[in-house]
């Protein structure tokens, strides 16, 4: 009975993860129809930075947010190379230039300085949250309007170069993260950690928060008109490429708050956060990719059926994990009417 | 569709390398690899370019024609032709399983889907005791023939490129025949091609089968080149790459597979052996180069390398010469034709709250062309769809020729001689307007996939074009035969619906809006066509807002309005009856 126990609050710490990236998911998709492979990425890079400046590094990915701020800021004047003017030239170096060049500068200055746990979290998700907006900027906008396919693939793309850029950054060893907080709780026979509150705490926070922004806030429902139909929402003066950076960057600091919240818990590997975003996928695909409520709850049940396999079955673990989709997935296609998608 | 003369100089030239004098023994092994790489690749330039399947998960079907060979020719010392059909069949097997609970998924979930399989395969391979484990399984014995045994890298590839050429020749034959039509007819939607016959899962499983046997093919010959397995290469990354090639080579097309392996593998070659002198050795450099590469691809070059290439060629495709002497045998049909067409009694249609089509009762007669109107959101295309088994009624009957439909799919609609056309053009816009019309012919073909892919299906596929240019002939279209349909106004492209749908040879043709967009003199000649096929013994309903068109042409009206029938009379009663008028012009008139 206790085994149980223990077993399911495993399960539901580390599903609490999933469903913050399973949330992640489903809002990247439903904004700009993109399959954020570079999800688990977001996590390595959140965690991995947060590992590095705790103990005194100066993290590669400051470097990388500059690289590619660089690169965006090329794009720009590329693209509007016929009408340039000074106020666009501006805005463009503010936010290319300007935020990742800060943000580095901060870090460097603060870094092997023992600043507290609280800046290195807020620099540590201030870089990832960079990096992803500059990610939808160079690699994502200017396909915007390509099919889901293309831009999957474009996602492969950049998730491969990404887990490249993390073993450069942060080589092959593994890190772990000192904990937010060393407070534990007992119920019973069960301790709770500081550390797993917090990660329920965060994850209930994104659900309700995103569920009221999306379902309350006039800036919610112009995101999710951009994913209906872009031309639309343009025509009724909504900025889809706001929409998309904007959505990328939530996603980027979900993923690297994932990553914060686990590093103190398991060591992670510059190569370890693509399979922690394959089960966010799972939970998210279960969860139909347009439901939160949905997602997260899936992502509770992923959790568990992981702790529950890996303790009764462990060497199939992680095939029973990737199996569990297929029959969600046969009772869609069972349940589902035959609709008709217009595609291109 | 192609000549075969290429093909035969891209063979002979793949067979005349091995003897070039000097050439590097490592040139060979990549080539081998090529060859590989291509062998899946092009199973998903099927599933993928042309039928729109996006598959992460080919490279575990590579895993079950490695593992098959491997198990049977270590464990059970079986030679390795005897289970080249074995592998084949294990990865078809998996296909089939995999394919049955997949394919049925639309859009991004088919990707997601075939991924989150991908892994589960990918970590039973590496845990299964009888396959090995994480260290596979050595010890593979070498393919001979005879006394000649392929060990080195230089003899397999033979083996390798002979099966390349082979397959990609099948490939081609299955694209260019009834069934290739049907799997590219539903890459843009499956409405239009289940409306003539097709049965869209049906064909997407053929598909995802073909793909996968592919991969199986090169995961039996990986093994005997390797001459050992272990789960690395049947992983994720793995069938994340061969997307990638397929997408490289530009997925639309056969050979855009092999060109894609050809640049992957070279690049991937170079970067690891350049990168490291560069940058001195730093860790995985080639695959932060190569993810780049591939995002910049990708916004240069969408559509892959393939046909950027083939624009630079002078070489146009030839123009295929039809024969229409060729006839093709008539539908099957009721002996004795009945005095009423269709039958339609207390219909009744509902979404939710909204009744679109509330007890709607008519009939249409024999040689009779009836008008369906009324104001927009009358219900009149819910009526078509519920005739043609699109939608499901909630209530009512609907008989044609006397036999009540009782929802039947569309694809059983069809066979009893009702053809239609679509209100919002369903076409296929990159293939050509005898392709397009040709797929209303589905039905009168008989010759399946394995047909096709060995090229038995040449009669019964001259008969089908044959017939599709004669209606194209008919309809007035014969200058835009070999046009793309896309490339047509319109109203051009309204009228190869009708021209499609002439193909089924059908009793009853249902025509929603098809003079939308035409000019006037198109207009006439469209009334003159439809008067001939009333005459020659052919029922018309048909939707039109064009007052002037339908009081002129039809024998009879049918007005609806919000869902319910208000009125039905010859055009003189209806242009004369308050009910509709009042519809139409508001209360206050």
């Amino acid at each position: 009975m206790t085994i149980m126990l223990f077993l399911l609050q495993d399960g539901i710490t580390n599903g609490a993860i999933y469903a913050l990236l399973g949330l992640a998911l489903v809002l990247v998709f439903a904004v700009t129809r993109v399959i954020l492979i570079p999800q688990g990425e977001f996590v390595t890079y959140g965690a991995l930075t947060y590992a590095s400046l705790c103990s005194g590094q100066m993290p590669g990915t400051a470097r990388l947010a500059v690289a590619m701020g660089i690169a965006a800021f090329g794009l720009d004047l590329f693209v509007s190379r016929g009408s340039l003017n000074r106020s666009l030239v501006a805005r463009s170096l503010a936010v290319n230039i300007g935020l990742p060049v800060s943000i580095f500068a901060l870090t460097y200055g603060l870094a092997g300085h023992n600043a507290p746990v609280v800046v290195n979290i807020a620099l540590s998700l201030a870089i990832v949250a960079v990096i992803g907006l500059l990610l939808y900027r160079i690699a994502f906008q200017p396909i915007a309007h390509t099919s889901v396919l293309v831009l999957l693939i474009a996602s492969v793309g950049c998730h491969l170069a990404l887990q490249g850029f993390g073993l450069v950054f942060f080589g092959a060893e593994g890190q772990r993260g000192p904990p937010l907080s060393v407070a534990a709780l007992t119920v019973g026979s069960l301790r709770f950690t500081g550390q797993s509150l917090a990660v329920y705490a965060m994850t209930i926070a994104f659900i309700v928060g995103l569920w009221l922004f999306f379902g309350l806030t006039l800036y919610g429902k112009a995101l999710r008109a951009t994913a209906v139909n872009r031309l639309g929402a343009r025509l009724v003066g909504i900025r889809t490429t706001l929409s998309g950076q904007i959505a990328f960057l939530l996603a980027a600091v979900i993923g690297a708050l994932s990553g914060i919240l686990i590093v103190p818990i398991t060591t992670l590997y510059y190569d370890t956060g693509f399979l922690i975003g394959l089960k966010g996928f799972v939970a998210a695909i279960i969860g139909g990719l347009i439901s939160y409520p949905l997602t997260a709850i899936a992502a509770l049940v992923v959790g568990c059926v992981e702790a529950f396999s890996s303790f009764y079955a462990s060497n199939f673990k992680e095939v029973i994990v990737f199996t569990l989709i297929l029959p969600v997935l046969l009772l869609r296609s069972l349940g589902a009417p035959a609709v008709e998608e217009e595609k291109d | 569709m192609q000549g075969r003369l290429p093909v035969l100089v891209f063979a002979l030239l793949m067979a005349a390398i091995p003897f070039v004098p000097g050439l590097p023994p490592f040139w060979i092994v990549l080539l081998d690899n090529i060859g590989l790489s291509a062998l899946v690749a092009m199973g998903l330039v099927l599933l993928t370019g042309v039928g729109g399947l996006t598959s992460f998960g080919q490279a575990a079907f590579c895993g079950f024609g490695a593992y098959t060979t491997a198990v049977l020719t270590t464990a059970y010392g079986l030679s390795p032709w005897l289970t080249l059909p074995l592998a084949l069949a294990a990865s078809g097997l998996a296909a089939v399983v995999l394919g049955l609970v997949t394919v049925r998924l639309s859009g991004h979930y088919l990707p997601l889907g075939t991924l989150a399989w991908g892994l589960g395969l990918f970590y039973l391979f590496s845990k299964l005791e009888f396959l090995g484990r994480n260290d596979g399984i050595s010890g593979i014995p070498p393919l001979s023939i005879g006394a000649f045994r392929m060990i080195d890298p230089g003899s397999i590839y033979f083996a390798i490129w002979f099966a390349v050429i082979i397959c990609a020749v099948l490939t081609m034959n299955l694209l260019d025949s009834r069934t290739g039509r049907a799997i590219r007819a539903l890459r843009r939607g499956h409405i239009a091609a289940e409306a003539f016959g097709v049965h869209a899962p049906r064909a997407k499983l053929l598909v995802f089968i073909h793909a996968a046997v592919l991969a199986g093919l090169s995961g039996w010959l990986f093994a005997h080149l390797q001459r050992a397995v272990n789960p690395t290469p049947f992983g994720a990354q793995a069938g994340i790459e061969y997307l990638f090639v397929a997408v490289v080579g530009g997925a639309g097309y056969v050979w855009g597979g092999v060109l894609g392996a050809a640049i992957v593998v070279i690049l991937k070659e170079i970067l690891q052996s350049y990168l490291p002198y560069v940058f001195h050795g730093a860790g995985q450099l080639e695959t932060i180069v190569f993810g780049i590469l591939l995002v910049a691809l990708l916004q240069l070059a969408p559509t892959g390398v393939w046909p950027w290439l083939t624009a630079l060629l002078p070489l146009k495709p030839a123009r295929r010469r039809l024969d229409t002497a060729i006839k093709l045998a008539p539908r099957d049909k009721v002996a004795a034709m009945p005095a009423v067409v269709l039958h339609i009694e207390h219909a009744r249609k509902q979404f939710g709250g909204v009744i679109a089509v509330n007890d709607v009762s008519f009939d249409v007669q024999a040689r009779e062309i009836v008008a369906l109107i009324g104001p927009n959101g009358a219900g009149k295309s819910t009526t078509f769809n519920l005739i043609t088994g699109v939608l499901t009624a909630s209530g009512g009957t609907i008989a044609v020729m006397g036999r009540t439909i009782d929802n039947a799919p569309p694809q059983e609609v069809v066979k009893l001689g009702v053809a239609r056309t679509f209100q919002h053009v369903k076409l296929v816009p990159d293939m050509s307007v005898l392709e397009n019309v040709a797929i209303g012919a589905h039905l009168r073909g008989h010759a399946g996939a394995v047909a096709s892919l060995l090229r038995l299906d040449r009669a019964d596929e001259a008969g089908l074009l044959a017939e599709a240019a004669r209606q194209i002939e008919r309809v007035g279209l014969s200058a835009q035969i070999n046009q793309p349909a896309g490339s047509l106004s319109l109203g051009q492209q309204r009228i190869v619906e009708i021209a499609r749908a002439l193909c089924v040879d059908p009793m009853l043709l249902l025509l929603d809006e098809p003079a939308a967009g035409l000019r006037h003199l198109e207009k006439q000649q469209l009334a003159e066509l439809l008067r001939g096929l009333r005459d020659g013994g052919m029922s018309v309903l048909l939707v039109e807002h064009d007052m002037g068109f339908v009081m002129d042409l039809a024998d009879r009206i049918v007005v609806l309005d919000f869902g319910s029938k208000i009125a039905e009379g010859t055009p003189a009663s209806i242009r004369r009856n308050p009910e509709v008028i009042k519809a139409y012009l508001g209360a206050a008139s």
